[in-house]
């Protein structure tokens, strides 16, 4: 190695050197591959749990328990609603986030949107979808301009006895 | 024997007895069982099910802090309507965030179709969302390990290391990724990973009105969830690309994309 | 309607640019895009220039000892321009170190960091071969030099710096020299096939995109990548030739005043010579890169495969002006005849590399944007839109102005680069 010719690969040596003791200062020591392999899973660590502690929004989980959770203070709303109708409809759809309610938020936003009760009842012709059940209007005919909860009460929706 | 001949074989069956020894360490049974549960999360969606009211992509998006204006979701709704005269629409306004409130399809460019409810042959809604692959392309071709699967199965972004190259944007099949419009990086579905590790449900699981959305894991063979995927007859999206997705469909079509 | 209200209130990334029609997924928009075209168009040029200095170091055309020393020095400017399209694109350009601190190796472009450094030293290495001679002399030059100027002081400090310290210009050691210099351009013809098959292989595995999807993509793009660079190199030479005739003859520069300069008609002639070697191995190039794009194009017409429908749509319909006439004719068929009629100039020539710079951004062009013309679904379109005038700095940076920006900088760095490393040096003994 006495001939000058090899100079330029000990600068390029030193430039790698370089690289790797930046490298040991500035990568996490917690990088590595996961149960799925180099391929799949190569991270760093510290991640997961980075995921993991990210605070939830919404509350209580599944149908029967958000009931539970809700009818503890609203109780009376939540008892008229039929399992049958609005009763499958999670609270949090229409009243937002609830993880932490009621002290943050005090009170939950209520939507009276005609756009809300349209998700589901606009009516949409389709015979080969569970559409078909959900009883339908036609939003550009029906009352237009007029709240949908003016004369419906989205928590006993039922079309005997409305207002 | 000569010194040297013993010295070598000394050599060889320290060499040789440590490697058993240390052997025992690193596969250590107790140590492995008593690590995490295992746990894999999988997906079912039932097709049959979803009526496209839009409240998971809503509820995804509150969640987990995707600004409704923007437009990108990590879930969507799309919805297929066949007419009689053998034509096929499909569209997913706004990611189906409020739901399909008209019954006009959404061609793009502002354009839109009106369908006469009588020329309305099959139509139906297919919910979507990140398939957290068991060979998941996006992760193969990050150029940096930002993007990986975890050992319980949820592939997820690492926001502190994407470089925001688009690649695993590119690769996924599915179009589950894209730019986080705030953050910068690449996002997607996370299975609501951070909800899973509090005993939660995913946002959109929780949202479904009608049980279009359930999650399980599909280790546990007496999961209701890995029951009827077991059981039942289950279809995958796009499995020709080999990523063996984790989200099964119930009532699938073949045109379903 | 709630929902319309705030309909374009935050833009995400791609929506700028992108017009999207029939059925595109909600998260689909063309991510990759001018910066993305303009990244293997410049690293192309990069590698053909490399290769073209090679056929001279290597295989020892000795008639292109000129080109060759100037498309030495061209693709050494060209190098840092390969990063830009990147670092632009980039949604996080101060991670882009990442790609050397955790490189993932099963992703292609992990690949980016190692093979282009590696080709950084190659050239730079027998860059530094070939002029170490020119170092040490001009070094001592300024070291000899009575009064010097701060510049001056500060030129002399450079060129030291150049020598590496290795002082020796005796005949072996510029023999040694020569040797290292061949073995160097030796190794980097594959280093710099890799660098450009790389880029091919980043598009070609990309399993989930219809169009992208073809082992034959990396060939491709290595071809027509050294297309493009030879083609690049006759044309600069030819200018910066005719810039040099021009001062030859007004005595402007300060060289041309040096008696022992090359007058007008020796630069002509020189011009001449390289011009019409370089330009056969262009041609076979050429040849090479076409063939190769339109078999690719005539299996996926013939084994029309699930997603035919709607690529034969973008490829024959939609993009037909952009692939076939703009690429295909004016920027391949067109030059190709131009070159083989018989009587070839060197006017002509010119004219025909233009076309086939322009031909080979075509195909960069059709490849991505086409690629992200059509929707994962089979049933959308998505059109790209250009930025012209940028409303903030993505615009900028994804738009006209970013790619202007990049094709302009190799040749302001040329320019700087050519004041230490004289891309046009005469010597007698020297290779």
């Amino acid at each position: 190695m006495k001939s000058h010719v090899w100079r330029p690969l000990y600068v390029v040596i030193a430039f790698i050197v370089a690289l790797l003791v930046f490298r040991f200062f500035y990568v996490p020591n917690d990088f590595g591959s996961g149960k799925r392999g180099f391929m799949y899973s190569f991270h760093r660590k510290s991640n997961v749990m980075e995921w993991k502690n990210q605070p939830a929004k919404y509350g209580v989980s599944g149908r029967e328990r958000m009931h539970e959770y809700c009818s503890a203070c609203h109780g009376a709303i939540v008892k008229v609603r039929s399992e049958k109708l609005h009763g499958v409809i999670p609270c949090e759809d229409c009243h937002g986030p609830a993880m932490q309610h009621p002290e943050k938020p005090e009170k939950l936003s209520i939507d009276r949107s005609r756009e809300l009760c349209m998700r589901c009842h606009t009516s949409l012709p389709y015979t080969t979808s569970e559409r078909k059940r959900i009883p339908g209007i036609n939003p550009k005919t029906h009352n237009t301009g007029v709240e949908c909860v003016k004369c419906h009460n989205p928590h006993n929706p039922s079309l005997e006895g409305m207002k | 024997m000569e010194r040297r001949e013993f010295l070598k074989k000394c050599i060889l069956v320290v060499a040789g007895a440590s490697v058993p020894i240390s052997a025992l360490k690193l596969i250590d049974p107790k140590k492995v069982f008593a690590a995490n549960p295992d746990i894999q999360w999988a997906f079912l969606v039932d097709t049959n099910k979803c009526v496209g009211c839009g409240f998971c992509v809503k509820a995804c998006k509150t969640e987990n802090d995707i600004p409704f204006d923007a437009n990108v979701s990590r879930t969507w709704v799309e919805r297929y309507v066949y007419t009689k005269d053998d034509r096929r629409y499909v569209d997913s306004p706004r990611a189906a965030l409020y739901g399909f409130t008209e019954s006009r399809v959404d061609l793009g460019r502002g354009e839109f179709k009106e369908i006469d409810p009588k020329n309305v042959g099959k139509a139906f809604f297919v919910p979507k969302l990140c398939n957290h692959c068991s060979s998941p392309a996006c992760t193969q071709v990050c150029p940096v390990g930002a993007t990986y699967k975890t050992d319980d199965g949820v592939v997820l972004v690492d926001r502190k290391w994407c470089i925001g190259c688009g690649y695993c944007i590119m690769a996924c099949p599915y179009a589950a990724r894209f730019f986080h419009p705030v953050e910068h990086v690449a996002d997607k579905c996370t299975f609501c990973y951070h909800r899973l590790s509090k005993g939660l449900d995913s946002a959109c699981v929780n949202a479904c009105p009608f049980g279009a959305r359930k999650m399980g894991n599909i280790h546990d063979k007496n999961d209701p969830i890995t029951q009827i995927i077991m059981n039942d007859r289950v279809g995958v999206l796009k499995d020709e690309f080999g990523t063996k997705p984790q989200a099964f469909y119930i009532g699938l079509a073949q045109e379903v994309r | 309607m709630v929902g319309q209200i705030a309909q374009h209130a935050m833009e995400v990334h791609g929506e700028a640019w992108t017009i999207k029609e029939l059925f595109t997924l909600p998260n689909e928009y063309i991510y990759w895009s001018i910066q993305i075209v303009m990244y293997p168009f410049m690293t192309g040029l990069v590698a053909g220039a490399f290769v073209l200095s090679s056929l001279y170091h290597v295989f020892g055309v000795e008639k292109l000892k000129e080109i060759a020393r100037f498309s030495l020095v061209f693709s050494f400017a060209l190098l840092p321009v390969a990063m830009m399209p990147l670092m632009l694109h980039l949604q996080q350009p101060f991670r882009g170190i990442h790609v050397l601190m955790t490189p993932h190796f099963t992703s292609a472009i992990s690949a980016f960091g190692i093979v282009f450094l590696t080709y950084a030293s190659i050239v730079a290495t027998e860059i530094w071969l070939v002029y170490r001679k020119y170092f040490v002399e001009t070094a001592n030059q300024y070291m000899a030099m009575p009064n010097r100027s701060l510049i001056d002081n500060l030129r002399m400090m450079i060129f030291q710096a150049l020598t590496l310290g290795a002082w020796d210009i005796s005949h072996e050691a510029v023999e040694k020299d020569h040797k290292a210099c061949k073995i160097m351009a030796g190794i980097g013809i594959p280093v710099a096939c890799f660098l450009h098959g790389y880029a091919g292989f980043i598009f070609g595995s990309v399993k989930a995109n219809a169009l992208w999807m073809t082992p034959l993509m990396p060939v491709i793009f290595i071809c027509s990548a050294v297309v493009s660079g030879v083609a690049l190199c006759i044309l600069t030479y030819v200018i910066v030739q005719e810039i040099r005739k021009y001062m030859a003859r007004s005595k402007m520069a300060r060289w041309a005043k040096d008696a022992a300069a090359p007058g007008e008609d020796e630069l002509e002639a020189t011009k001449h010579t390289e011009v019409m070697i370089s330009s056969n191995y262009l041609l076979y190039f050429m040849i090479a890169a076409m063939t190769l794009e339109i078999l690719d194009l005539i299996f996926r017409g013939y084994t029309q495969v699930k997603s035919w429908d709607i690529l034969r749509e973008v490829i024959m319909e939609r993009d037909f002006v952009k692939i076939f006439i703009l690429q295909y004719t004016i920027g391949n068929l067109l030059p190709f005849i131009m070159m083989i009629l018989p009587g070839r100039t060197v006017r002509r020539t010119t004219i025909a590399t233009v076309l086939v710079l322009f031909g080979v951004f075509m195909m960069r062009y059709n490849v991505v944007i086409g690629g992200q013309a059509f929707s994962l679904s089979f049933a959308g379109f998505m059109d790209y839109h250009l930025p012209i005038i940028p409303h903030n700095l993505e615009t900028f940076k994804e738009g006209l102005f970013g790619a202007l920006t990049v094709i302009a900088t190799p040749f302001v760095l040329f320019y700087f680069i050519n004041m230490f490393i004289p891309a046009f040096l005469k010597e007698d003994s020297t290779h």
